[in-house]
């Protein structure tokens, strides 16, 4: 064995299912009599329906029933319901329409769902579908923030006036209007956070099952967060006590956050179950994940900097249009503004912000939390202003980050937009990847490509963000109806292996192994004797799951406090053992041991003493090992770090080449260094895929246009870079283990580094910004532009 | 209904299938091997592919039909029957190759394919080219690029045993 503890690069103990063809994905699960599901969705971005005709379908072979959204509402269940309210700059509560889980007279998206088939077959689920006729009053569709904000627009929502679902504000305004008037000069920028389709691997599926013997429910899904969907569909949807109904997340390929949320297609089996007495799957063709998985990002933002004569920042002033989609999404209400605007201080002193965020419904997909949420779109739009102020300034793009930079002297820092930082050393990941990617041997490698016909060009970000999420009783001040610790049980058994059971989720992060480690280092066993437990509510006790990089911050920290119970009592059950003082034992590599002496007890004795209480303080103890933590943090982590990216752009095409990638992240202590690496290099992935691929599009009638794999460009292989990682950390100061979070930072830090490569390779034609993605089309129109001038010049 | 004879990981294997049944509905529906994964309905992903004859077919876009007497090899056949990865599967163990591994069945039988049809050895360059047909959302690819380099070595007989990935 060799060293398997904290830092150690452990190999992946649940890779062996997955390569051997193994693993256990809600598809690969089938229930005896099970029956297959085909949802039916509207064709229409808007339109009323008038009716809908099933009768040949339910006559059609192996076809077991049709339902439509009546049906449901016979039952009185409620619609999907949102975990977040948002209050109005004026105090009053967001505009929170219904959210039916079939359809009811209107549909509002391309992807709306309408009725369900339930068939013996999916064939035969899909040949019927064919035959159900939806007759569709069609009206007319506001897909876009720009089209729904038009005087006179449609409404999406009857009684949602301007289709306006808050226009929310955070900051102080006056403070921010004085520094404009006092300002040296002032860097502007007009931006679009590009709308992103997650594309987990795995589309989304949901197996529901009733036994009618017991009148129990269990839903086996894809989600990143069993109870909160056991919670969410339980209570406020099909009206299930939490006892009655159990939530299964098994292997789940890829989340990104597209899987936090509860979905329609989840109520629909779990009900249609319990109509039917059989099981019922429904699996998402990738078409239909394209059109009824969340969204990402799809901002509108003008902001502006207001700097003093020596580039300081004095002032920012952000307004942002942000697109919900045609439904509220599970955490949607968050995502643009306390995830969002709260984060637009990073890694600076500014002193005064003041930010107003709309946010408008359309007639598109709903737009949630995706890898990042709501921190991309700040570090996006804030290091992009910071390189528009230093062209504005004269400035070198380093040297106004480093002299606004927040002094590592000067934590815990208060922002002006709420949040603390407890830690950072942001001078230290800026050096890190100015030596890792030879940021001074630029000009070189630029002149060298100009030989070879190539614009070369190199950008920067040094960002912040804040995970970890979340503690309870900050994020109900602001909304959030739910609280945001975790949950760990860890359970000793007879024999001294060691049992974790976590309300975290791993769909991709290797928390089987990282937690592993984690447990097998607070007692001082091989990791050999533990197993990590996620994703059931009938083994877990609780948790809230795994977004917003939390689940070693929270999830990892909520197993070091349920460790600390076990080895408390450990303690006192050793001084039975060993005739001593409780206060005299230390637990140390695994033993119980009367300081001082070499009397000691290991882990095993202790807990088979515990399960077999023979010589046991049985007045004072109750017998057994196994202890229960919910932790609650005390605030948020803040990773942060630099990325630099150059690239190279071929005039003739507009082709954009990534030839260099670097990062240098603080997330604080590292677990498994293999792990992270790995996390940072597959969100990094996804952020190039954001400021080069990836795009959604819908046209003005609300068709995706984007709307398979054929359509919407996801990074391959030959599209990215070798992608160099490394860490210069600090640790957080508020939880035990000193972590941040390594899962989003990637695609936080990366997409504004990319930008400004490729700004920079251009800065001869005039470019000041490039909306992402920057597509070779939109290059090379630029190029092409611009070129007659600089011939003329 | 057609009956399809095929052998499927060394055994022989029939189903009673409709003629428009895919390789990869019969391949998971009826004969159960769930480890080849279905990600997309437009044959992008590669999460399906899987050996007809010795060559890497995206499972998605053949019909059951079209492999009677064919032999197939799905991820659940690589290993030897003592339990011994193919380099391959090590490889990505190693390497750090996957995460999630809804899409590593396809990777990794895409990957042999690749490497069988190069013996004069790929460069990372050609290894990215090479993967065009198979998409991963949570690596980035650059770990897949290392462990396919590093599987080949093995697989060309260049070197007996897996060359280690840093620590």
């Amino acid at each position: 064995m060799g060293f398997e503890g904290i830092g150690a690069a452990v190999r992946r103990r649940e890779d062996l299912r997955f390569i051997s063809g193994r693993g256990n994905y809600t598809d690969d699960i089938n229930r005896p009599g099970q029956l297959h599901a085909v949802i039916i969705r509207s064709p229409h971005a808007h339109a009323r329906i008038k009716g809908i005709d099933a009768a040949a379908a339910k006559a059609a072979p192996g076809v077991v029933a049709v339902f439509v959204g009546e049906d449901m509402a016979a039952d009185n269940l409620g619609g999907l319901p949102c975990g977040w309210q948002v209050k109005n700059k004026d105090g009053s509560p967001m505009a929170e329409p219904p959210h039916p889980v079939l359809a009811v007279g209107k549909v509002r998206h391309v992807g709306d769902p309408v009725a369900v088939v339930i068939a013996e077959t999916k064939g035969a689920a899909r040949d019927a579908a064919e035959l159900v006729s939806v007759d569709y009053e069609v009206l007319p569709a506001v897909p876009t923030l720009e089209a729904a904000q038009k005087p006179g627009a449609p409404l999406v929502h009857d009684g949602v006036a301007g289709n306006i679902c808050y226009d929310w504000h955070l900051g102080d305004k006056d403070a921010v209007d004085a520094a404009f008037a006092k300002a040296h000069k002032v860097g502007r920028l007009e931006l679009v956070n590009n709308r992103l389709i997650p594309n987990a691997m795995e589309p989304r599926a949901a197996v529901g099952e009733f036994d009618p013997a017991s009148g129990d429910y269990t839903l086996y899904t894809t989600s990143q967060n069993p109870h909160v969907i056991r919670l969410l569909m339980g209570a406020f949807v099909l009206h299930i006590p939490e006892h009655k109904l159990r939530v299964v997340a098994p292997d789940v390929g890829g989340g990104f956050g597209s899987k936090i949320y509860h979905y329609a297609e989840e109520a629909i089996v779990t009900w249609a179950a319990g109509k039917v007495k059989r099981p019922v799957k429904w699996t998402a063709e990738r078409t239909e994940s394209f059109m009824s998985d969340a969204h990402g990002r799809d901002h509108v933002t003008v902001a502006e900097m207001a700097m003093d004569k020596d580039g300081r920042f004095l002032g920012l002033r952000v307004r942002t249009q942000a697109n919900m989609g045609a439904y509220l999404s599970t955490f949607a209400p968050c995502v643009p503004t306390y995830l969002y605007a709260t984060l637009l201080a990073g890694v600076y002193t500014t002193p005064a912000i003041y930010a107003e965020v709309k946010a408008v419904f359309t007639n598109s997909v709903p737009v949630d939390a995706y890898r990042g949420a709501g921190r991309p779109e700040a570090s996006f739009l804030l290091e992009r202003l910071v390189d528009i102020c230093a062209l504005e300034m004269g400035l070198d793009r380093v040297e106004i980050r480093r002299r606004n930079f927040i002094p590592s002297s000067a934590f815990p820092y208060q922002t002006p937009v709420a949040l603390q930082y407890d830690s950072g050393d942001y001078t230290a990941t800026l050096e890190a990847c100015l030596k890792a990617a030879d940021w001074a041997g630029f000009e070189a490698r630029r002149a060298e490509a100009k030989k070879r016909g190539k614009l070369r060009g190199i950008g920067i970000s040094t960002y912040i963000e804040a995970c970890g999420i979340a503690p309870s009783a900050v994020v109900g001040s602001l909304g959030a109806r739910a609280g945001l610790y975790e949950v760990a049980n860890i359970r000793v058994n007879p024999t001294g292996s060691i049992t974790v059971f976590t309300g975290t989720h791993s769909h991709g992060q290797g928390h089987e192994t990282t937690f592993a480690q984690l447990i097998a280092d607070q007692f001082g066993v091989p990791m050999s004797q533990v197993e990590i437990v996620h994703g059931d509510t009938a083994k877990i006790p609780f948790g809230m799951g795994t977004y917003g990089s939390r689940s070693l911050a929270v999830g990892g920290s909520a197993m070091v406090k349920a460790a600390e119970k076990i080895i408390a009592k450990g303690k006192r059950i050793a001084a039975h053992l060993l005739e001593a003082s409780a206060d005299d034992i230390e637990f140390k590599d695994g033993k119980f041991q009367v300081a001082g002496t070499d009397r000691a007890k290991a882990l095993a004795e202790v807990s088979l003493a515990a399960y077999v209480p023979h010589n046991y303080p049985i007045e004072e103890l109750e017998p057994g090992l196994e202890e229960t933590a919910f932790y609650d943090p005390k605030n948020f982590t803040y990773p942060g770090g630099c990325h630099i990216c150059e690239v190279e752009i071929d005039p003739d095409t507009g082709v954009v080449q990534v030839v260099n990638f670097c990062a240098v992240d603080d997330v604080g202590r590292v677990i498994n260094p293999m792990i992270v690496e790995g996390q940072i290099q597959g969100g990094v992935a996804q952020g190039i895929g954001q400021a080069l691929l990836e795009t959604c599009v819908y046209d003005e009638n609300g068709q995706l246009l984007s709307g398979s794999m054929m359509d919407y460009t996801l990074p391959r292989a030959d599209d990215l870079p070798n992608i160099k990682v490394g860490t210069a950390i600090t640790l957080c100061t508020h939880n035990p283990l000193g972590v941040k979070g390594c899962g989003e930072v990637g695609a936080i830090g990366s997409p504004p580094a990319v930008i400004g490569a490729v700004v920079d390779a251009l800065k001869d034609y005039g470019v000041r910004h490039i909306d992402m993605p920057a597509t070779p089309h939109k290059l090379w129109r630029i190029i092409n532009a611009n070129r007659p001038r600089m011939a003329a010049e | 209904m057609p009956k399809v004879s095929l052998t499927v990981n060394g055994k022989p294997a029939s189903a009673e299938v409709e003629n428009r049944t895919l390789l990869v509905e019969l391949l998971r529906e009826h004969l159960r091997l769930t480890g080849t994964h279905v990600g997309c309905d437009t044959s992008q992903c590669g999460a399906c592919v899987v050996h007809v004859n010795g060559a890497s077919v995206k499972s998605c876009t053949m019909l059951a039909v079209q492999c009677e007497g064919a032999e197939v090899v799905t991820i659940e056949g690589l290993a030897a029957p003592d339990g011994t990865l193919h380099p391959m599967q090590e490889a990505f163990r190693e390497y750090h190759a996957l995460q999630c591994g809804f899409c590593t069945p396809g990777m990794v039988m895409s990957a042999i394919d690749l490497v069988q049809r190069n013996p004069q050895g790929l460069s990372d360059r050609e290894i990215r080219e090479g993967l065009e047909g198979n998409l991963c959302r949570c690596t980035g690819y650059h770990n897949i690029v290392r462990a396919i380099a590093a599987a080949q070595q093995v697989m060309h007989g260049k070197v007996k045993e897996l060359p280690r990935a840093a620590e």
